[in-house]
């Protein structure tokens, strides 16, 4: 306890509270990476957040929810990356469009759902683990989804790093043409980065209607797809950053209203504002700090493709 | 040269509406147009005021026409839609959140013959009236049975922007939770959002890491019944719709916002041609407020005073703010048995003695 803020239900609240943002900025990042400018993070979440949920409530299996929730976002990348991709439409567009779309098809879809209780999704047991002082709380006491983004996080910054496949998607993110010239299969390679974003973005939000909140409602997203897609670009398009950024916005958040509730006497108005700034601040002195040459996005984001060009 | 062209008809459009075409206003049923704050499907507030408008369907048929448009922001955004509204030839345009205020008066103003009606808000014009709820009336009642039924002596309330209607809430809660128990404390989390079900859901998980254990909101969604439910020994009160379906626990009782009767009036108003501006402010009393069943989770004796306290607001014989009353700081506000005027409440932006929360500024 630190002035009344239980520093380790903190924690363990920031990590659930911080999940959902954070798998969808980790699809949308490799999104980004591979050149793909998808602004349709939101609708893809809502989607993942109502197909999760009914499936979770028809069949009473959490986890059948979480696959039915990734496999709505990907449904709806897939077809993201067919308009843009194959009938070269403006990415902007379609991408806000899917949003629009998203939001509406979950209303409808989600209908006979509101009200309704999700199956629990067990905590993982660690067995004694669980039970040391603050640490077995903050580490040993979630779902497998919250480890599962976090193992996401990582893979992701291997797969980016380490591995030729990660090389040659970063490369048709850099510069498309030349990936192509080479030989890649730049369309391929997009479809691929954009399905994997849309999965994240589906398992976020359905953790949003089975963990966090849990319930299904409406418009429940309510902003978060917009907050991923911010992060991704003040991280500068690196994992660890996009970990740092959701954790640190999902930490001010839960803080701030604990703060709240334990009767700080903050101006209201700055706490509420604190989540955005601190996380923009810190993502923008983090990239100032290792500006090693060029710290901008993939050349190619955003950029149709033909092959013929 | 077209966009100038768009520009003249939309104009001349305008101008037609202002004036106000006879062949819009008095062939083809009455239109009636209606603004939401969140989606209908939130289960609360915007859900309730759809009631109310499929409602003055079912009761005119044919002779109305209705149309609503949802999750509207409060904002310049308002009034994009309240003009499209009224351009579209909506004759009777209902605005229901408080945040739609300015916007109303705004396109109100040009739109003379366009008859306005805003929930909660205080500013009225010859075409622009305005109706509310007592919501506090419910909260009294909330307020007893959380202070009487807590055993932490912790209760929490999740509020969603600091205006009267809000403060209205949590003053009447807290003075019938401490009159029931008088070491009762009362911790104000506030959202800054009238429907999140995230940030809902998060604020009363923080209330309820701070031991908390009856919870209060006076936003949208059912996030914070799903939460308690979740931690399992925290009540709740559904919040403007009965959110029965979190009942007998962790809801114990509710307020809900009957509309449908006050729709019904007004709507046959404007088709009779009887339709004025004015005030109007529902409780109990009217059955603008209802309080949905209380619970078995509610002991018994706790129930019959509840019950007892409902009976007396409705019949006029307790107002929740009677004397007497200190504001938060000591100064003196309300004397022995001095009740509390209409107009002070409506503008009310003080909490009273005994909150220690600080008032947002």
């Amino acid at each position: 306890m630190i002035g009344g803020i239980d520093i380790t239900t903190l924690i363990a609240m920031l990590m659930v509270a911080s999940t959902p943002v954070l798998l969808a900025a980790t699809g949308e990042l490799v999104a980004e990476r591979a050149g793909v400018l998808n602004l349709g993070v939101e609708g893809m979440m809502i989607l993942g957040a109502v197909g999760g949920f009914a499936v979770a409530v028809s069949t009473q299996n959490a986890y059948l929810g979480f696959l039915a929730g990734a496999v709505c976002g990907m449904v709806l990348a897939l077809l993201f990356a067919t308009l843009t991709q194959i009938f070269l439409s403006n990415q902007v567009a379609t991408g806000l469009a899917l949003t629009l779309f998203g939001l509406g098809l979950s209303a409808l879809l989600g209908k006979s759902y509101e009200g309704m209780r999700p199956p629990a999704t067990p905590r993982l047991d660690f067995g004694p683990l669980s039970d040391i002082p603050v640490l077995g709380r903050i580490l040993f006491s979630h779902d497998w989804v919250v480890y599962l983004s976090l193992v996401l996080v990582a893979l992701v910054w291997g797969f980016l790093r380490f591995t030729r496949a990660g090389l040659i998607l970063r490369a048709v993110g850099e510069n498309h043409h030349a990936a192509h010239a080479l030989g890649y299969r730049v369309i391929l390679v997009r479809f691929a980065a954009l399905g994997f974003g849309g999965a994240c973005a589906g398992l976020g939000g359905a953790y949003l209607s089975l963990v966090r909140v849990p319930q299904w409602t409406e418009g429940m997203t309510a902003g978060a797809g917009w907050i991923a897609l911010a992060i991704v670009v003040f991280a500068s398009w690196r994992p660890e950053r996009v970990l740092i950024g959701a954790y640190l916005f999902g930490g001010i958040t839960a803080l701030q209203l604990q703060l709240q509730a334990a009767g700080y006497a903050i101006p209201v108005h700055l706490l509420s504002m604190a989540p955005y700034i601190v996380t923009i601040v810190a993502l923008v002195l983090l990239s100032i700090a290792h500006r090693h040459g060029a710290q901008a996005g993939p050349a190619s984001l955003g950029k149709p493709f033909h092959a013929s060009s | 040269m077209k966009r100038r062209a768009f520009l003249t008809s939309t104009a001349a459009l305008a101008g037609v509406a202002a004036t106000g075409l006879p062949a819009f206003a008095q062939d083809g049923p009455l239109k009636v147009g209606f603004i939401y704050v969140g989606p209908v499907g939130d289960m609360g507030w915007s859900y309730q005021h759809d009631q109310g408008r499929q409602a003055i369907e079912a009761e005119y048929g044919d002779k109305i026409q209705t149309k609503f448009i949802e999750s509207v922001p409060e904002g310049p955004d308002a009034e994009r839609a309240l003009t499209s509204l009224a351009l579209e030839g909506h004759k009777l345009i209902f605005a229901t959140s408080f945040g739609f205020m300015d916007s109303v008066m705004n396109v109100a103003a040009k739109f003379p013959d366009v008859k306005f009606e805003h929930a909660t808000g205080y500013k009225q014009s010859e075409n622009v009236a305005t109706y509310d709820a007592r919501f506090y009336q419910g909260r009294a009642v909330q307020g007893l049975i959380a202070g009487r039924m807590t055993k932490s002596n912790k209760i929490g309330y999740i509020g969603s922007f600091p205006i009267p209607e809000v403060i209205q809430g949590i003053n009447a809660a807290y003075i019938h939770a401490k009159k029931a128990n008088p070491d009762v404390k009362m911790s104000v989390v506030w959202a800054y959002s009238w429907f999140d079900p995230a940030k809902e859901a998060d604020a009363a998980a923080a209330l309820i890491a701070d031991g908390v254990d009856v919870i209060m909101q006076h936003t949208d969604s059912t996030a914070p019944q799903a939460k308690a439910q979740e931690a399992g020994d925290v009540i709740t009160f559904g919040q403007a719709s009965d959110m029965a379906s979190f009942a007998p626990k962790p809801r114990v009782t509710s307020t809900i916002d009957n509309w449908a009767p006050y729709y019904i009036e007004r709507v046959g108003a404007a088709l009779d041609g009887t339709w004025t501006s004015q005030a109007t402010w529902g409780g109990i009393d009217s059955g603008m407020v209802e309080i949905g069943e209380i619970t078995d989770a509610v002991p018994a004796e706790v129930k019959q005073e509840a019950e007892a306290l409902i009976a007396s607001i409705s019949s006029g014989d307790y107002h929740p703010f009677t004397g007497p009353l200190k504001k938060q700081g000591g100064e003196a506000w309300l004397a022995k048995d001095e009740v509390a005027d209409d107009g002070t409440l409506s503008g009310m932006n003080f909490y009273v003695d005994g909150i220690t929360a600080e008032m947002p500024k």
